[in-house]
């Protein structure tokens, strides 16, 4: 995005430069969407805890701006974590249709990315992505609460990078 | 002929560590199988008349249907049928010489020459002069080594499945694991002689429970009815824990009795599983007496087609939801449960899932 | 005129009431409950069906995560159950190690019970508390043995980890700070008249009708039973300490809450006497084959968990995986309570009575 400066003069141009952002009205919106990612309270088992540990003292995801709502007409992004069932799934993807455009998914955990230890199971789904579009997997079992950290970072980043260059990651 | 003995192999394989409880009618099939497959089976390798042997294939399908719980180590302690014994032994005793002589085709088929289980198996068809328990010790060494020398002809024989194909594929594998054999034969029978040998010299100890069995067992039998327990015995391993079997018709009455009398007063029931074994469905419950402190197992058996077993919920209220999860997994019915639906699985599952011979609806999901 | 209806409403599966997938349908008559259905299977997982294709020692991760609060006590009562059938020795330092693994999950597992508990029931601080302390007993299990919350820990005849250097003494010094914070922590809730207000007299029930549903742990014990599985039958090495078994009177919330503080400081007083006991040398593991095939037969052992008695039920025919194994969780039976505690209350109480009989649905459902 260029502006046409040559009319500017050096030292204000030079100002400008320190104190004056451009860029596009995507680029704005990313930057606020993705600072204030607000998760719907989806823990559905053993992660859970994990990412009850994240949002706690310790590792905290308040200075992220990660707030958890507990109703999905007020989440941003939802994050699965735990194991999902064959009973659980329908429940699970009319919470997804509740939610809001813009919204995200993270499938935190082996369980939710692919079935994770209980693949062979009679009643679990294998994978959450079989019904949920997902944007960023964060594979562990339970994931450490750095790692959940860093995937809600690049869930971020790709929140801007999508909004920058106007691509998608996935094809949704 | 080949598929037959396939057929008997996978039976026997099956035996392997089975407790033998033989009726009246399967152990005269099985004498009666025995006596004929003993006379025409010397020296010949394939020709087996087919007659004896379905007969005996369905002798060990009578006895692999009989109840088996898995444990078995309890032989010495069922004290109270003492008139029961000698008949006992001798099915026993007749039952171990089916399986011998089963053995004893298996081997003559797949490696010609195996002296040791030819020794056991011809003493064993002699009539029952012996003293009964030196037969019954005897019965249970020959059923040792029988054992042995079939499991030692089941891997031995694995390549040689149709007899008379064997001999030219692999001779030098063979005669190795002929050798194999006959060397755990050995060892299985001299075995065998000094536990036969050791074993009359010290019955085991009673059990420190077993006057509380005996006074359960009692209490049941003179106030609720006399086929009420089937079975009682002592499971060694679990802190000896006593256990009673207790016949369908009778479990409510028992039920409520095992909670009210006030010699008994296992008010507190711990634990209620389901176990689908292949023949029978067996139900368990764990009791244990807050006051007394002591504890109590009452398996109830039912056959696997259309299982179903009295409910507890009107005398424990833990029985409410244990038995919800087993009507679900494992298609038990309780009549009298005040709600029997499924509890785990959605509602409109189709199928039980614990059983062994589920198949999903939908493996790919 | 004013018409009245009866409303349905779902509590669940998804709820900020941080339980897991757990659902009721009360049935309202106003703010009065008429009548609770709950209904589970939200979690479950077929542990019991994964078992029977898999060895001893893979199953303790399973084990891990069906009490995912209280991971050591279940693959305890795993590893217990095979040993019990087979008869092992556990060597004396293993065994040490075990119970100062279990007493230490039994605080940190009441510490997030209490954290939980008191967001349900609307103080937001306790939780952070609950945690920052949960996690220097967690920093101390991740030392030990590489995870935060399933541990794949024990192992049938022993141990898999040694403690390491200095371990011990961090434990020694956890001890009278966690005392101090029990203090502290009594100081902030335990008197807060808005706190009693709402848990007082709530869902209160006799020990008879306690003992009629199976209930067991602070469940139990809150009605006045002396029933601690520590005590009637003990397992490892408990016969050797001292230690109290807190028993309520009144049978409602309020107890059980009191009875699980005050579990906190008598595992704590377990622990300072386990780790001055601590032998300075020892194996990790018994004399135990590479394949750990029991013998045929059967058998149940149970212990305590912080939720109540768990148990092991398992069926063997001599082969290296379980014919048919069963747990029994605490969770599921001391649920059964709840439709029966819940009629006539508010739905306030029913967050509370819930909270109170401190549930994990990952064992409910197993």
């Amino acid at each position: 995005m260029e502006f046409n400066l040559e009319s500017v003069t050096p030292e204000e141009r030079r100002e400008l430069e320190r104190n004056v952002f451009m860029g596009t009205l995507e680029e704005l919106k990313a930057w606020a969407r993705s600072n204030s990612l607000w998760p719907l309270t989806f823990g559905l088992a053993c992660c859970a805890i994990e990412m009850m540990g994240t949002g706690a003292s310790h590792y905290d995801l308040d200075r992220f701006g990660v707030i958890f709502r507990t109703s999905p007409r007020q989440s941003d992004v939802m994050i699965v974590a735990g194991t999902v069932t064959k009973k659980m799934g329908p429940l699970l993807r009319r919470l997804y249709d509740q939610m809001p455009e813009p919204k995200w998914v993270i499938a935190m955990g082996s369980c939710a990315t692919a079935g994770g230890p209980y693949v062979k199971s009679y009643a679990v789904m294998k994978g959450v992505d079989q019904i949920v579009p997902v944007d960023v997997y964060i594979p562990g079992c339970p994931p450490n609460p750095a790692a959940l950290i860093y995937g809600i970072n690049k869930l971020q980043e790709k929140i801007r990078y999508e909004a920058k260059t106007g691509k998608r990651v996935t094809n949704r | 002929m080949s598929e037959e003995q396939d057929k008997d192999k996978e039976l026997l394989g099956k035996q392997k560590d089975d407790s033998v409880k033989a009726e009246s009618s399967t152990a005269e099939k099985a004498e009666a199988a025995a006596s004929q497959a003993l006379d025409p089976e010397k020296g010949s390798s394939a020709s087996v008349p087919g007659q004896p042997d379905q007969q005996e294939a369905k002798a060990a399908g009578d006895e692999r249907i009989l109840p088996e719980s898995g444990e078995a180590h309890e032989q010495s302690v069922v004290s109270e049928q003492p008139a029961a014994n000698p008949e006992r032994e001798a099915k026993l005793k007749a039952a171990a010489e089916a399986r011998a002589a089963r053995a004893e085709l298996k081997v003559s088929a797949a490696t010609p020459s195996q002296q040791q289980s030819d020794a056991p198996a011809e003493e064993g068809s002699s009539p029952a002069v012996n003293p009964e328990r030196e037969a019954k010790m005897k019965a249970a060494a020959e059923a040792r080594a029988a054992r042995a020398a079939a499991k030692a002809a089941a891997e031995g024989g694995e390549p040689a499945a149709a007899p008379g194909d064997a001999v030219g594929s692999d001779p030098e594998r063979e005669a190795k694991q002929k050798a194999a054999a006959e060397a755990r034969a050995a060892r299985a029978a001299a075995k065998a002689a000094s536990e036969a040998a050791e074993a009359p010299a010290e019955p085991k100890p009673p059990s420190p429970k077993q006057p509380q069995l005996d006074e359960t067992v009692e209490l049941v039998r003179s106030l609720i009815s006399e086929q009420a327990v089937e079975e009682a015995y002592i499971n060694e391993l679990n802190d000896h824990m006593p256990i009673i079997v207790v016949g369908r018709d009778h479990w409510q009455a028992t039920a409520n009795l095992l909670r009210t009398h006030d010699r008994l007063q296992y008010g507190y029931l711990r634990n209620v599983s389901g176990i689908d074994f292949e023949t029978h469905m067996e139900v368990v419950y764990h009791l244990v007496s807050i006051e007394t402190k002591r504890e109590l197992a009452v398996k109830l058996r039912a056959d696997r087609e259309a299982p179903s077993v009295p409910s507890a919920t009107p005398v424990w209220a833990t029985a409410n939801w244990n038995e919800r999860e087993i009507y679900d997994l494992l298609g038990v019915d309780f009549p009298g449960h005040p709600d029997m639906r499924r509890i785990m699985m959605p509602d409109e599952w189709v199928g039980h899932p614990l059983r062994k011979d589920y198949e999903p609806l939908d493996p790919e999901v | 005129m004013i018409r009245t209806e009866e409303l349905l409403l779902n509590v669940g599966p998804q709820h900020p009431s941080t339980h897991g997938v757990f659902r009721i349908i009360v049935k309202l008559d106003g703010e009065v409950i008429k009548e609770a259905i709950p209904v589970m299977g939200y979690l479950h997982r077929g542990t019991e069906k994964l078992a029977e294709n898999l060895n001893y020692t893979q199953i303790i991760p399973y084990t891990d995560r069906m009490d995912y609060v209280s991971a050591m006590t279940s693959n305890y009562v795993l590893c217990h159950a095979v040993e019990t059938l087979m008869g092992l020795e556990i060597p004396e330092r293993a065994d040490f190690m075990r119970l100062i693994v279990m007493e230490l999950q039994r605080v940190a597992s009441h510490l997030v019970w209490w954290g939980t508990y008191l967001l349900d029931i609307g103080a937001m601080s306790p939780f952070l508390y609950a945690f920052r302390d949960r996690e220097i007993i967690i920093d101390l299990f991740n030392e030990l043995c590489g995870a935060r919350l399933t541990y794949n820990y024990m192992r049938v005849g022993g141990v898999k980890w040694d403690a390491p250097e200095g371990w011990i003494d961090k434990v020694r010094e956890f001890i009278p700070y966690m005392e101090t914070k029990l203090v502290e922590y009594d100081n902030l809730v335990s008197g807060n008249e808005i706190f009693l207000a709402r848990i007082k007299n709530v869902g209160q029930y006799d020990a008879q009708t306690a003992i009629d549903y199976g209930l067991s742990g602070a469940n139990l014990r809150c009605t006045g039973v002396d029933w601690d599985l520590r005590k009637v039958k003990p397992y490892s090495l408990y016969n050797r300490f001292e230690f109290d078994v807190p028993l309520g009177k009144r049978g409602d919330c309020f107890d059980r809450y009191l009875i699980r503080l005050e579990e906190i400081r008598q595992s704590l007083r377990i622990l300072k006497q386990a780790v001055e006991q601590f032998p300075s040398s020892g194996d990790t593991m018994g004399k135990v084959p590479r394949v750990i095939r029991p013998p045929a037969g059967e058998v149940y052992v149970s212990i305590e968990s912080p939720r109540g008695e768990i148990g092991c039920h398992i069926v063997s025919k001599g082969k290296a995986e379980p014919y048919r194994l069963k747990f029994r969780r605490p969770s599921f039976v001391n649920l059964q309570i709840l439709p029966k505690l819940l009629v006539g209350e508010t739905m306030t109480n029913l967050i509370t009575i819930l909270g109170g009989i401190d549930i994990v649905v990952g064992e409910v459902d197993c």
